[in-house]
C-alpha cells in the first residue's frame, strides 16, 4: 500500500488509524501499552495510599485550584475528540486547530501545577523528601504531571512534523494514538482528584 | 479491505452519509463529556458541603469517579466501537493487576 497515497474526502477510508497493517498494529500495540500504564499508576495509588498523611493533606490542599485543573484537563480531552473527529473527516485544518487548543489547554494545567507544587513547598514546607507522605505524592501527581509534559510534546512533535504534509494513512494512526495517550492521562486525572485531592479533603 | 493492491483506489464512500454518521458520534461525545462535567461538579460540591458526612462521600465521589472513567473509556477512546476486543482485554488485564496491588498495599501496609 502506498502510504504517501494522496487523498480526497471520498476516497479517504472510514476507520484510517486501521487501514494500514501498521496502524493496526499501532493500535493494538498502544492499547497493550496502556494497560502496563494501568498497572504502573495503579501501584502508584497503592503505595499512596499505604503512605497516606491525612493531617497534612487536609492542611495543604485547596478545592479551587483542584477544580480548575481538573476542568481544564477534562475539556482538553473533549477538544482532542473534536480533532479526531475532523480527522474522520478529513479536515486537516480543524484537526490542527482542534489539536491546538489541546496543547493549550493541557499547557494551563501543567503550569498550574507546578505553581501548585511551588506553593505547597515554600509554603507549607511540603517537600519530596520531607517525609514519607511527601515522596508518595510527588511520585504520583509527578508521574502524572510528566505524562502531560511528555503528551504535550508529542502532539507538538505530530502537529510541526506533518504541518505540510496533510493527512495520509502514514499518519493517521499517529494522531490517533496520541490522542488515546491524551485521554488515558485524563482517566488518571479522574483517579487523582478523587482520591488524592477529595478524600484528602475529608480526610 | 482484504485486498493488497499496491497503488490501491480505496472504494469511494459515501460522504454525505459519513459525516452524518461522524456527526452523530460526536453529539454522543459532547453528551458525555457534559455528564462528566456534571459528575465533577456533584464530586467537588459534595466534599465542599460540611453537612455531609465523610462515610457517606468517600464511596460517592469513588462511584462518581468510576462512571466518568466509563464514559472517558467508551466513548472518548473508542471502546464502545466494534474492535476493541483486545484492548478491553488489556485494559482488564491491566486493572486486575492494578485492583490486586491496591487492595494489598491498603490491607496489609501499615505505618
Amino acid at each position: 500500500m502506498n502510504l504517501d497515497e494522496k487523498f480526497t474526502e471520498a476516497t479517504w477510508p472510514s476507520s484510517p488509524e486501521q487501514t494500514t497493517l501498521e496502524g493496526k498494529n499501532k493500535f493494538l500495540g498502544f492499547w497493550f501499552f496502556l494497560g502496563g500504564e494501568t498497572v504502573l499508576f495503579a501501584t502508584l495509588f497503592a503505595t499512596y495510599l499505604a503512605l497516606k498523611d491525612d493531617k497534612v493533606a487536609a492542611e495543604i490542599f485547596a478545592l479551587d485550584l483542584v477544580f480548575l485543573a481538573t476542568m481544564l484537563l477534562l475539556t482538553s480531552s473533549l477538544t482532542s475528540v473534536y480533532a479526531m473527529y475532523h480527522m474522520k473527516n478529513y479536515d486537516f485544518k480543524r484537526m490542527q486547530a482542534w489539536l491546538l487548543i489541546t496543547v493549550i489547554l493541557g499547557a494551563a494545567f501543567l503550569a498550574l501545577e507546578i505553581y501548585e507544587f511551588n506553593h505547597y513547598v515554600h509554603e507549607y514546607g511540603f517537600t519530596f523528601t520531607g517525609s514519607a507522605y511527601g515522596s508518595a505524592f510527588y511520585t504520583l501527581v509527578g508521574f502524572h504531571g510528566a505524562h502531560v509534559a511528555f503528551g504535550l510534546m508529542w502532539i507538538i512533535t505530530l502537529m510541526v512534523r506533518n504541518a505540510k504534509r496533510g493527512l495520509n494513512l502514514y499518519n493517521a494512526p499517529k494522531f490517533y494514538v496520541a490522542s488515546l495517550y491524551w485521554h488515558f492521562i485524563d482517566v488518571v486525572w479522574v483517579f487523582i482528584f478523587t482520591v488524592v485531592y477529595l478524600m484528602g479533603m475529608v480526610g | 479491505m482484504g485486498s493488497n493492491h499496491v497503488n490501491s483506489t480505496h472504494p469511494k464512500v459515501d460522504i454525505a452519509r459519513r459525516r452524518k454518521k461522524n456527526l452523530e458520534d460526536m453529539r454522543y461525545q459532547v453528551i458525555s463529556f457534559s455528564l462528566m462535567i456534571f459528575l465533577t461538579i456533584i464530586a467537588f460540591v459534595a466534599v465542599g458541603l460540611d453537612e455531609i458526612s465523610n462515610w457517606f462521600t468517600v464511596p460517592i465521589i469513588l462511584l462518581l469517579a468510576l462512571i466518568q472513567v466509563i464514559f472517558q473509556l467508551y466513548y472518548f477512546m473508542h471502546m464502545n466501537h466494534k474492535g476493541h476486543e483486545y484492548p478491553a482485554f488489556f485494559l482488564y488485564s491491566g486493572i486486575l493487576v492494578g485492583a490486586v496491588t491496591i487492595l494489598a498495599f491498603v490491607t496489609i501496609v501499615w505505618i
